[in-house]
């Protein structure tokens, strides 16, 4: 026996009770705490008692604004399926936000992804447009496909170059509008009507309307929110996500592939936003134009915000703003509020979910000092 | 200043190549040469006072990703203002005044609120489109503009004088002096001194006795006045008209231009100008329609060359060491 | 908020100094000598439901050095944070020379004569000392420039008035631990401290270095400094200090002067039970050379050479200890081995396999257990459970996962055995893993990483943070999982902890192995020279 001094049974010191845990665990756990829920209740409340106020000032009531938007985006005839329509492309947007948060990353490039996916759908689903369905699930496809080139480009600058995906997404934004106005007045331009810029109307077969009032875009962007979900919340990818960008550090050790999963992420979110563009060239307009894309890829940065990065939330969220924009257009014609009331509204909202100063005075705890997610900008 | 020269070998060597090369082209190519430099220190101006935004934000340890913003809602304020009051100078001043406002809340959210600092700034961007686009008005006209400033002596020297020191707004010189401005006290007084270690370390600051959210409040609210000018620039000196988006995603090529130059006042000018030539070239292609490229594609050629840039540049340059991090203090 | 604790006064020696507050010294330069400096009456400070400190009253006199002794999370940091203006107490006073008015910040603390050396440097890294030096009072010259000249001289004139060598044109980044540090000190005095606090100073020292710090101390208190400091280690406080505090969960619960005391007095008020110096085991069995490192060079984030050349053998059954002051490239070397950072050259096998080039996925599964240096930073995420984190690098592997869906029933079940078995104070495995103590982050490391009983168990600083009780559970694991027949390569910055567990002892410098022996014959001052580069 090497022995040297003799050792008195531990009686370790009592150590202090630990807090019960706040969270779920995951990269933006305060976020998806149980909190933030009345969080967003009253953020939301407050955006439109603001809204309302902004109204009044324009001279018109508020309460017959929003009776008015709420009707025109609801209860008129048909309303509803316009909505929905209007709603699909949202929650695919707001999900190409949601996914690379949770490794940390910023997308705010769904603009530019999506019109890269709406000008490729658009002319696929019109080449192929003899194949009916099959047709418009080609342009689909492509148009996922390349969005998510784009995401994957912004993965992999990000990943070997440093180059901040912030930065990155916007200037390939810019660029993307730049290829696409030239494509739909250059080499993909409709035969006839020269000087607009679109593309060829895609073939009735080939279109992606509503069955029974419910857009087909909707029930794909649905069924899309839930996989993320399951994906994120239940599967091995999901936690290796959720690693990444709970605690890089942690990950490397853990021996999850950093870059490999930084560059899904964004390829992911890139697809995403792709299919969005398709759907909407599919299923609205049944061509390309540059003004589709309106500003459907930045409400998505809101309706993940709002949705706390939550997969699922992503679908009430995105409903709200679909009803907001749907209602914005009956809103000017009865009242003469500019539809860009809805920007306005957006912006008032998103600085109310994600300041954290509300849900610290809704429950006075040192937690909801905690930013509402967390992105990287220095690594 | 001869160990500065070896120290700086490539940045010298690199600058008295583009100047040799400068004055070449201005001596050869005289019909197009003078336009193209005028555009590009055009095309500059608001970015380099946008990347002193951002340097100054950086280098405290705030990230701007808010400045395209900010520069929105000082042009959208000092148009509107100045349309209202038929007066250039309120214009001016609300323009200024906007920015510092704008600098204030990102101040507010990121160092008070220690709000994740990138989600403040597209928070700002959002809020600042939402604000622009409602109260947009068409019709409106500027009372007057923004008055030219020829510097005596310096605007004879050929070239350099023609471009950066006569016929352009005071606006332009501006840009210039606050560059060397930020630079001076970056580098040598004590607000530079404090802010560079608030920026890297910020709790041996703390410890020396600076106001770590103090100095990081001051500093990014107040360089959200160059934003301001940077906005006015746009609406009421290169343009005269106020129109949805007319920041075109400057605010991020001025961060883009900060990396590249480092974080330093100076070096980012001079990135700034390059972007403007490249911007210059760009739509000298369009005009001689020597090439059959599209313009909407050679309209891309700046963001492009971000990116190309970057993926070259961004791994070797390193950001002030705090930057992106609330400063908690062992308190809270 | 200060509750009634029972008030531990301590029997004090019978040859107290301390407890003559009148009683004059001679050859002091300034003020009056003995005078009380420093006086803290009834300090409390919780952190949440943490009482960091209670009801702590202490008095430091001029030209006197004090120790704070206590183990980690003892409260002797908050205590001395709250002095220099850190951190605000809930209740109590802090007065300087008779003045109780509250000390709010920093500069408040400096401008009333108090200097902080603080255990993690504060210096900013990207610039000159000189710079530092002057940072926070800077002195400028025509225009609001800053005058650099003038700082440097101040630096030249405190270096050698102290005899503490700087360069003040020297990046800090640049500079070894040692002049850092040295650095600290004498920006502290620029400040003309009155009192000097030095929160571990030794931490990051070689033996050697640590005597000559001593050696300043002593000559700063001869000349009128009033010194406050930090540690944990008994022999310094004997050597240096002239009366001892002694702390132990947020309250003091003994002073006395050190001529009036040992070690294991110290030790045993310390604990607050007898202590264990040393660990309890067999004499090693050691079988097949396991880990054989070769030739290896790493390079850390900086791209210099950081392991330069190191070989060394860990075979099944014994307990390899690296002994080296920090900076020597152990963090490289263990994170080469871990395949968290990449080889430049050299080889790494264990046992048949090569993990030269390998990933931490694969040395994971090669066999290799790895309780990381920053259990923060990479041996845990806070945000999630207990649960998840015992299967972060397992949590795709059968039965955690099936077919890349996680099965939460094992992932669960795992956690509660492995928080029985290895005592992990929680209120659940769902709990998260951020805000449990330091102890039992480590615990749930040590588990982790000892669960799949691993060929090769790589310990880097096993007990850094941690309390007492929680040192004594993983140093007797850690001798198990040797026993069990694993190989053990421990690296620690902690002299006593290698003497204590190892079988054999390697000692590093300049990133490779300087001397090996065995550690029955392993000599304190021999290693101490080796770790100094002295060899």
């Amino acid at each position: 026996m090497s022995e040297t001094s003799t050792a008195a049974q531990p009686s370790p010191p009592a150590e202090p009770t630990p807090r019960e845990p706040r969270d779920r665990g995951g990269l933006l756990a305060y976020l998806i705490g149980h909190q933030s829920g009345v969080v967003i209740v009253v953020a939301l409340v407050i955006s439109l008692l603001v809204g309302a106020a902004l109204i009044r000032y324009q001279g018109v009531n508020p309460a017959y604004a929003y009776e008015t938007l709420l009707r025109e985006a609801l209860v008129t005839d048909g309303a509803l399926t316009r909505t929905l329509q209007k709603t699909a492309p949202l929650v695919l947007t707001g999900l190409a936000v949601v996914l690379p948060l949770r490794v940390g990353l910023f997308n705010i490039g769904g603009q530019g992804q999506l019109v890269t996916g709406a000008v490729i759908g658009a002319w696929v689903a019109y080449v192929a447009g003899g194949l009916g369905f099959v047709g418009a699930l080609l342009g689909m496809v492509v148009g996922v496909a390349l969005g998510a080139v784009v995401g994957w480009v912004v993965g992999v600058l990000k990943a070997y170059r440093g180059v901040h995906e912030v930065i990155s997404t916007i200037m390939l934004n810019y660029i993307i509008a730049g290829i696409s106005f030239w494509l739909a007045v250059g080499p993909l331009a409709a035969a006839g009507n020269s000087g607009i810029a679109q593309t060829e109307l895609i073939p009735e077969a080939a279109r992606l309307d509503a069955v029974a009032g419910v857009p087909v875009a909707f029930v794909i962007a649905a069924l899309l929110a839930v996989v993320c979900w399951w994906v994120l919340s239940r599967t091995t990818l999901g936690f290796r996500f959720n690693t990444v960008g709970a605690n890089r550090g942690a990950a490397r050790y853990a021996g999850i592939p950093l870059n490999r999963i930084v560059i899904l992420a964004m390829a992911a979110g890139g697809g995403l936003a792709g299919l969005a563009g398709a759907l909407e060239a599919e299923g609205t307009l049944h061509r390309f134009q540059p003004a589709i894309a309106g500003s459907l890829g930045f409400d998505g940065i809101t309706i993940a915000l709002l949705a706390r990065a939550n997969p699922l939330a992503t679908l009430p969220a995105a409903l709200l703003v679909g009803i907001l924009r749907t209602g914005a257009a009956g809103l000017q014609f009865s009242t003469g509020i500019a539809p860009e009331i809805v920007d306005l509204l957006l912006a008032i909202i998103l600085l109310m979910v994600s300041i954290p100063v509300l849900g610290t005075w809704l429950f006075r705890s040192r937690a909801a000092k905690v930013s509402v997610a967390s992105t990287s900008w220095g690594s | 200043m001869g160990t500065w020269v070896q120290k700086n070998r490539t940045t010298v060597v690199l600058a008295v190549v583009v100047v040799v090369a400068a004055y070449v082209f201005y001596y050869a190519k005289n019909d197009i040469a003078p336009s193209m430099f005028g555009a590009a220190w055009d095309y500059a101006i608001p970015l380099v006072l946008a990347a002193l935004v951002g340097v100054i934000g950086e280098r405290s340890g705030v990230v701007n990703i808010g400045i395209e913003g900010q520069m929105l809602l000082a042009a959208f304020a000092g148009f509107f203002s100045a349309a209202a009051t038929g007066s250039m100078v309120v214009g001016i001043l609300a323009g200024i005044g906007t920015g510092l406002l704008a600098g204030g809340f990102l101040a507010w959210t990121t160092v008070r609120w220690r709000m994740d600092q990138i989600i403040a700034g597209v928070v700002l961007n959002i809020i600042a489109t939402g604000i622009t686009s409602f109260y947009l008005k068409s019709g409106e006209i500027l009372p007057g503009v923004i008055p030219n400033l020829r510097v005596p002596l310096l605007a004879d020297i050929p070239l350099l004088g023609e471009v950066f020191f006569s016929g352009r707004s005071w606006i332009a010189s501006v840009a210039i002096v606050a560059a060397i401005g930020v630079h001076l006290m970056l580098f040598h007084t004590r607000w530079g001194l404090r802010t560079r270690a608030v920026g890297e370390y910020p709790s041996a600051a703390d410890t020396a006795g600076i106001n770590v959210e103090r100095l990081r409040m001051i500093n990014v609210t107040v360089a959200g006045s160059l934003a301001g000018l940077a906005g006015v620039y746009l609406s009421m000196d290169a343009s005269s008209s106020f129109e949805r988006d007319m920041t075109a995603g400057r605010g991020f090529l001025a961060l883009a231009i900060m990396i590249m130059g480092a974080w330093r006042p100076l070096r980012a000018m001079a990135m700034a100008v390059f972007f403007g030539f490249v911007n210059a070239v760009a739509s000298q292609l369009q005009q001689t329609g020597g090439f059959s490229v599209p313009p909407q594609l050679t309209g891309t050629l700046p963001y492009v060359a971000v990116l190309v840039v970057l993926a070259v540049a961004a791994g070797r340059v390193r950001p002030p060491g705090a930057v992106g991090q609330p400063y908690v203090k062992k308190d809270q | 908020m200060s509750e009634s604790t029972p008030e531990p006064l301590p029997p004090v020696a019978a040859n107290d100094t301390a407890a003559q507050p009148a009683a004059g010294r001679s050859g002091l330069d300034g003020g009056t000598a003995g005078e009380v400096l420093l006086s803290i009456q009834g300090l409390s400070k919780s952190f949440g439901s943490v009482r960091a400190n209670r009801d702590i009253s202490l008095e430091v006199r001029r030209g006197e050095i004090v120790a704070l002794l206590g183990e980690n999370g003892a409260g002797k940091s908050t205590l001395v944070n709250q002095i220099f203006g850190l951190i605000t107490p809930d209740s109590g006073t802090v007065s300087i020379q008779g003045d109780a008015a509250k000390i709010r910040d920093p500069k408040d603390a400096i401008a009333r004569g108090i200097g902080m050396v603080h255990q993690h440097f504060q210096l900013v890294p990207v610039m000159t000392v000189a710079e530092n030096m002057m940072l926070g009072h800077e002195t400028t010259r025509g225009g609001g420039f800053l005058d650099l000249e003038a700082a440097r001289s101040m630096v030249r004139e405190l270096s050698a008035k102290h005899g503490l060598a700087v360069d003040p044109d020297a990046e800090v980044d640049d500079l070894p631990v040692g002049s850092q540090q040295r650095v600290e000190i004498l920006k502290a005095l620029s400040r003309k401290a009155d009192l000097l606090i030095l929160d571990e100073p030794t931490a990051v020292l070689t033996p050697q270095e640590t005597d000559e710090l001593l050696g300043v101390m002593k000559d700063l208190a001869r000349s009128g400094t009033s010194i406050v400091f930090i540690t944990h280690k008994l022999r310094e406080v004997l050597a240096v200090a002239d009366r001892v505090y002694v702390l132990r969960q947020g309250a003091v619960v003994g002073e006395v002067a050190t001529a009036a005391t040992d070690a294991r007095r110290l030790a045993t008020m310390m604990v607050g039970r007898e202590v264990v110096l040393s660990i309890e085991k067999a004499p090693a069995t050691p079988g097949e050379a396991v880990l054989e490192i070769e030739d290896l060079r790493v390079q850390d984030d900086r791209e210099l050479v950081a392991v330069n050349g190191f070989s060394l053998t860990v075979r099944a059954g014994e307990i390899v200890g690296v002994a080296g002051v920090e900076g020597n490239g152990q963090r490289e070397l263990v994170e080469a081995l871990a395949g968290m950072r990449k080889v430049v050259s050299g080889r790494v096998t264990l046992g048949e396999l090569d993990l030269t080039r390998a990933n931490p996925h694969r040395t994971h599964h090669a066999g290799v257990g790895h309780i990381p240096e920053d259990r923060e930073k990479h041996g845990l995420v806070g945000t999630y459970s207990i649960a998840d984190n015992l299967v972060l690098n397992e949590f795709d592997q059968e039965p955690f996962a099936r077919r890349g869906v996680r099965q939460f029933a094992a992932v669960r079940e795992n956690a509660e055995t492995l928080r029985e078995e290895f005592d992990i104070r929680s209120s659940g495995v769902m709990q998260t893993a951020g805000s449990l103590s330091g102890g039992n982050k480590q615990k749930v490391v040590v588990a982790r990483e000892m669960s799949f009983r691993p060929r090769l168990l790589m310990a880097a600083q096993p007990t850094r943070g941690v309390d007492v009780g929680s040192i004594e559970f993983i140093h007797r694991r850690i001798v198990e999982a040797r026993d069990a027949g694993a190989a053990v390569l421990l690296v620690s910055a902690e002299l006593d902890e290698i003497l204590s567990l190892s079988d054999r002892i390697a000692v590093v410098h300049g990133g490779a192995v300087v001397a090996e022996m065995d550690a029955q014959d392993a000599d304190r001052t021999e290693i101490g020279r080796l770790m100094a580069g002295d060899h």
